[in-house]
């Protein structure tokens, strides 16, 4: 066997080779993708990756690809954003933004984890892909569907913001709404995948799919200069992304192109969908599944997946779990667009908000390197801050109507004064 | 109380390839041990050792998840669905 990779059942350890399939048939538990560490340390090395592109790509052997893959567009590689003004508000030396709301081609972090789940459904010989989607990853798989020849359906429910619905129709892809919540439409996706011959790139295509959210990571810690943070914020909605950053952390000591250390995980969620925050804040045992209502509907995940793994890495690497509210998420939209530029959706907002929460209760200290993980672009979820910019009153075209406008906004007679 | 319970693939070759079970029980937790009386392999994929659900295994009375309903603990009325869906997690994550 070439291949360096194959799937692995979570907790019973048996494997699956490689095929379709996210649950292992023995005891039903999750299957994840497993590598022979051994063999990939003696083919690739940290020296190689400087000949090629900045883009997810450029650690292709680690994650799952067939031999003959050829990468069809350029995923990832996005920017690793020094904080110099919010650094400065929240008392802190080394505060970096990792801006996914950048990424080519969808602007989310989605883009990256289709990139490898598409990779996958060539291989397996599906002509139809597809999601269950709370916007950005329909977003994602409908645009690389479309540009690589699948046909694609997903499934969202019926709420979704217009943005993320009319940014996956334009690229042709089939859309069915459904009348429930995301919790809704991911059960139907689990049943449609039973039924269906399709690739459904959360569902039966979920372990290769997730290890594109690994590249996240990988970059972060390349654009450290090859070191990991000591601390990683991260947005939470299945629980799917810490975990997988925390793998490529992992898997970067193991290949020894990072030094090992501790890092913390902290996740962060809206108080109106938080079953995992309130997992790690109450120490439960399991998480309690929630009905969501947040502005943050791209997190509004209920009933996470991937929750249990999430909650247990985070109390292990000594991290924490926040959550906050709709109006905190859109002050901290806006905090983050003024201070750094950075115009994130709802999800972003989520994580600044907690990050600021965090920074308050000195779980993030000042002197360590603390990186915040923007997911997703403010363009997509413009309706949850509308509100906050009424439109401004229209002038004349002339220089005495802009003068008489200043005065009016700045209370002052300065402008007409200087005629 | 007459109930159908609905078999993912997965579980079919415990239950003789039967896509659904009908059963009488009132409650869930009465549906779900009729099920595995009925078929004994299958019981460890629906139970832990602390007798629990499985974690990675969600189970819906109709449209709902049995969570928000209470628990198994919850009634059943004739023609009722019982659903069994694995859950779909990312895995090592």
């Amino acid at each position: 066997m070439s291949l360096h990779y194959e799937l692995r059942c979570r907790e019973c350890g048996k494997t699956w080779g490689n095929a379709p399939r996210s649950f292992c048939e023995d005891c039903f538990s999750p299957l994840e993708v497993a590598y022979d560490y051994v063999s990939l340390k003696k083919i690739v090395r940290r020296e190689n990756l400087a000949a090629r592109y900045f883009n997810m790509w450029r650690y292709s052997e680690l994650l799952p690809l067939p031999d003959d893959f050829v990468a069809r567009s350029a995923v990832g590689g996005t920017p690793l954003v020094a904080s110099r003004k919010l650094a400065a508000k929240w008392g802190l030396k080394n505060l970096y933004f990792k801006n996914d709301a950048v990424c080519f081609p969808s602007l989310s972090f989605k883009d990256r984890v289709v990139a490898t789940a598409l990779a996958a459904a060539r291989r397996f010989n599906f002509t139809t892909v597809g999601c269950s989607s709370t916007g950005n990853l329909a977003n994602a798989v409908a645009a690389q569907a479309a540009q690589q020849g699948f046909d694609a359906c997903v499934f969202i429910p019926a709420d979704l913001e217009p943005a993320k619905v009319l940014n996956t129709a334009v690229y042709g892809a089939r859309i069915v709404r459904i009348n429930g919540n995301y919790d809704h439409v991911n059960r139907l996706c689990a049943q449609i995948a039973d039924r269906f011959q399709w690739g459904l790139v959360n569902v039966n295509l979920r372990p290769y799919y997730s290890e594109g959210s690994k590249t996240h990571g990988y970059e972060i810690a390349e654009q450290l200069g090859w070191a990991l943070p000591d601390n990683v914020v991260v947005p939470m909605a299945g629980g799917s992304l810490i975990t997988k950053i925390a793998k490529a952390f992992r898997e970067l000591v193991m290949l020894g192109w990072v030094e090992a250390k501790p890092v913390k995980f902290f996740g962060a969620q809206a108080t109106g969908c938080s079953p995992i925050s309130d997992g790690v804040k109450r120490n439960l045992q399991r998480f309690e599944p929630q009905k969501p209502n947040t502005i943050a509907r791209s997190l509004a995940i209920g009933n996470p997946a991937d929750g249990p793994y999430a909650i247990k890495l985070i109390r292990e690497s000594g991290g924490w779990a926040e959550d906050v509210s709709d109006p905190q998420i859109v002050d901290a939209i806006k905090l983050l667009a003024e201070t750094e530029g950075i115009f994130t959706e709802t999800a972003g907002g989520v994580t600044a908000g907690v990050t600021q929460k965090l920074v308050g209760q000195n779980r993030i200290k000042p002197e360590e390197t603390t990186v915040v993980c923007i997911t997703g672009n403010g363009l997509k979820t413009t309706d949850a801050i509308a509100a906050e910019f009424p439109a401004t009153e229209a002038i004349a075209p002339r220089l005495d109507a802009f003068e008489a406008y200043l005065d009016a906004q700045l209370g002052t007679t300065a402008a007409s004064a200087r005629a | 109380m007459p109930v159908i319970i609905e078999i993912p693939t997965a579980f079919r070759r415990f239950t003789k390839g039967a896509p659904k079970v009908d059963c009488s029980a009132a409650t869930v937790a009465e549906a779900l041990n009729e099920l595995t009386a009925r078929f004994p392999d299958l019981s460890r994929h629906v139970r832990d050792d602390q007798g629990q659900i499985r974690q990675f295994l969600n189970v819906y009375l109709n449209e709902e998840d049995i969570r928000f309903l209470g628990g198994e603990s919850c009634c059943l009325k004739e023609g009722d669905r019982v659903l069994l869906v694995p859950s779909i997690a990312g895995g090592s994550e």
